[in-house]
């Protein structure tokens, strides 16, 4: 690289002479970096985040049906009060447990069989083969569903000849899609997880005389476990505030159904928006419970 | 380990069944592209091509196809500009504030679609008074999709010495030319990477989208009006197929690009 002549600094085009400026100044660099990145969050998302939290305080009058914009806590107040409500937050809350539960069961063996079983080759295939469903379209795979538990559709079509009937569109339907939906973001956080696991640790077990189940039960369980919690953290919280599956494959009301009613149809935004607050409110406790069980460093 | 027979068995029946339980629903979906009837039954009565030929003529969905492209391509390159510069700052600079800066990005995708949606819902057309439509759909995917490039790009950042470029300044070349010369290159797979994950994000996005998105329809909007409409229910069929397409493509790609070099192909 030649060096420039200093006596010929009025002819550097603007880029340079703006590298120059940079040169040596890390806060410069550092605002010139930030402002854009923390700009757009801060306004655009925080922002808007605040604009709702504010509008949960608002309240829909009841006769003209257009928002009153002065401070109250009606809105929380009836849904504290409302007992259908409590039963919505308990039911999807309940459905999400029961959707972390069942995928965490289903990821683990697959998660083994990919961290300590299977080659490095078909270890790459089997990561791939997971990822692609998990970036498929989210709306199709819930259509693909539809098209499966449908009465007349592929499930009771094959359990017909056994006397068997598939459970049809319901709240057992929206458990299955959900964790359907989910399990990739499951598997990749266990089978990580597993995979750092020293294998030593294992054959010490064994070599100590402990069986295959009692190694899994006493050595991998309480390793893997805050990679399961970081998986959790995924299954959980796209349960808790979906309301497309469960108006797709059943009748039933989840808390999203209820704030996206309370938008839409009933145009209470201010309900909405305070009934919105209890995922929110939810998953930030989860989070804060799935930091102290270590799950962050597994993600 | 030393793993029984029947331990090893069981693995594998599981490893089995796990991929068959994952990629049912998107064979189904595949088959039932080819359905020669509008009525959507198993077993099928028969095959046709003919619903991709009027899916691909399909005024509507091919206008929600454009919608989509535009969206998702704005929203990356969005999101691959905001998302470089925060993995740059967070990467090679200490600051106070540093870790919120992860916690910031990472949020919009953390929160349910719905809050997102919402409030950014709220925030145009109640305080700002804008118009719903295609610009507003690519502020709030550009606002989720951030995340992806950052956490690619930031992954890259720290796997490159720094001392690379400290060498390039002490050589004599200025911040560009570091850039250009020494970053840049190393940089471009996780870039890549980052914008077709983006992309794929973007185009998959329902629930934000709902919100933000008025009269200009993209394709999952279009699907899911559609699924209520038993006539078009073949077309949606076809429309699904090319939708796992395209999106499955990049992620295969962008997987490809990422993945370590040294340990791929590498007995065990």
């Amino acid at each position: 690289m030649a060096v420039e002549p200093a006596t010929a600094p009025a002819r550097r085009s603007v880029g340079r002479r703006l590298a120059d400026l940079l040169h040596g100044r890390s806060r410069v660099q550092l605002a010139l970096l930030l402002s854009g990145p923390l700009g757009w969050l801060l306004v655009a998302y925080l922002g808007s985040l605040a604009v709702l939290f504010v509008a949960a305080f608002w309240r829909l009058d009841d006769f003209s049906g257009t928002i009153v914009h002065s401070w109250s806590t009606t809105n929380f107040q009836t849904l504290w009060d409302g007992q259908v409500y409590r039963t919505i937050v308990g039911r999807t809350v309940g459905i999400a447990a029961l959707v972390t539960i069942t995928d965490a069961v289903i990821a683990f063996p697959i998660a083994f069989y990919m961290a300590k079983v299977a080659s490095r080759r078909t270890r790459g295939m089997l990561i791939v083969a997971i990822l692609m469903p998990l970036w498929a379209s989210y709306l199709v795979k819930v259509y693909a569903w539809r098209q499966i538990l449908n009465e007349e559709g592929i499930l009771n079509w094959a359990l017909g000849p056994l006397g068997l009937k598939g459970p049809g569109f319901g709240v057992v339907a929206t458990w299955l899609v959900f964790s359907y939906l989910w399990l990739p973001y499951m598997i990749l956080p266990v089978y990580a997880g597993l995979e750092r696991i020293p294998n030593s640790l294992l054959d010490a077990s064994g070599d100590l005389g402990a069986r295959p189940w009692r190694t899994v039960r006493t050595v991998v369980f309480p390793l893997v476990f805050p990679a399961v919690v970081a998986g959790s953290i995924f299954t959980f919280s796209l349960t808790l505030g979906d309301y497309i599956t469960p108006q797709l494959v059943s009748n039933t009301q989840f808390i999203g159904n209820v704030v996206y009613a309370n938008v839409g149809v009933a145009n209470n935004l201010p309900l909405a928006a305070a009934f919105a607050t209890v995922p929110v409110v939810v998953m930030v406790a989860y989070l804060l419970v799935a930091r102290r069980l270590g799950a962050f460093e597994q993600l | 380990m030393q793993l029984s027979f029947g331990t090893r068995l069981f693995l594998r029946v599981s490893t089995a069944l796990t991929l068959v339980f994952l990629y049912l629903p998107l064979i189904v979906i595949g088959i039932y592209a080819f359905n020669a009837s509008r009525v959507q039954r198993w077993p099928l009565d028969g095959l046709t091509l003919d619903w991709f030929d009027k899916a691909l003529h399909n005024p509507g969905a091919r206008h929600a196809l454009t919608t989509s492209l535009q969206a998702g391509l704005a929203a990356t390159a969005i999101a691959l500009l905001l998302g470089t510069l925060a993995a740059f700052a967070v990467a090679r600079y200490r600051f106070f504030g540093r870790e919120s800066v992860s916690f910031l990005v990472i949020l919009p995708l953390a929160l349910p679609g719905i809050v997102t949606g919402m409030a950014l819902n709220s925030s145009f057309t109640q305080v700002l008074g804008v118009n719903l439509g295609l610009a507003t759909v690519v502020v709030g995917h550009a606002t989720f999709c951030i995340v992806v490039v950052y956490n690619n790009v930031i992954a890259r950042l720290r796997r490159v010495s720094p001392s690379l470029e400290e060498a390039s300044a002490d050589l004599g070349a200025h911040t560009w030319q570091t850039f250009w010369f020494v970053l840049f290159p190393q940089m471009r797979s996780a870039l890549v990477a980052g914008g077709l994950l983006a992309f794929a994000l973007s185009f998959d996005e329902v629930i934000v989208t709902t919100f933000t998105a008025g009269s200009d329809q993209t394709l999952p909007l279009w699907i899911l009006e559609n699924l209520s409409r038993p006539n078009q229910l073949p077309i949606v069929n076809v429309v699904g197929v090319l939708v796992i397409a395209l999106s499955a493509i990049p992620v295969y790609v962008a997987q490809r690009l990422t993945a370590d070099p040294a340990a791929a192909g590498t007995p065990r």
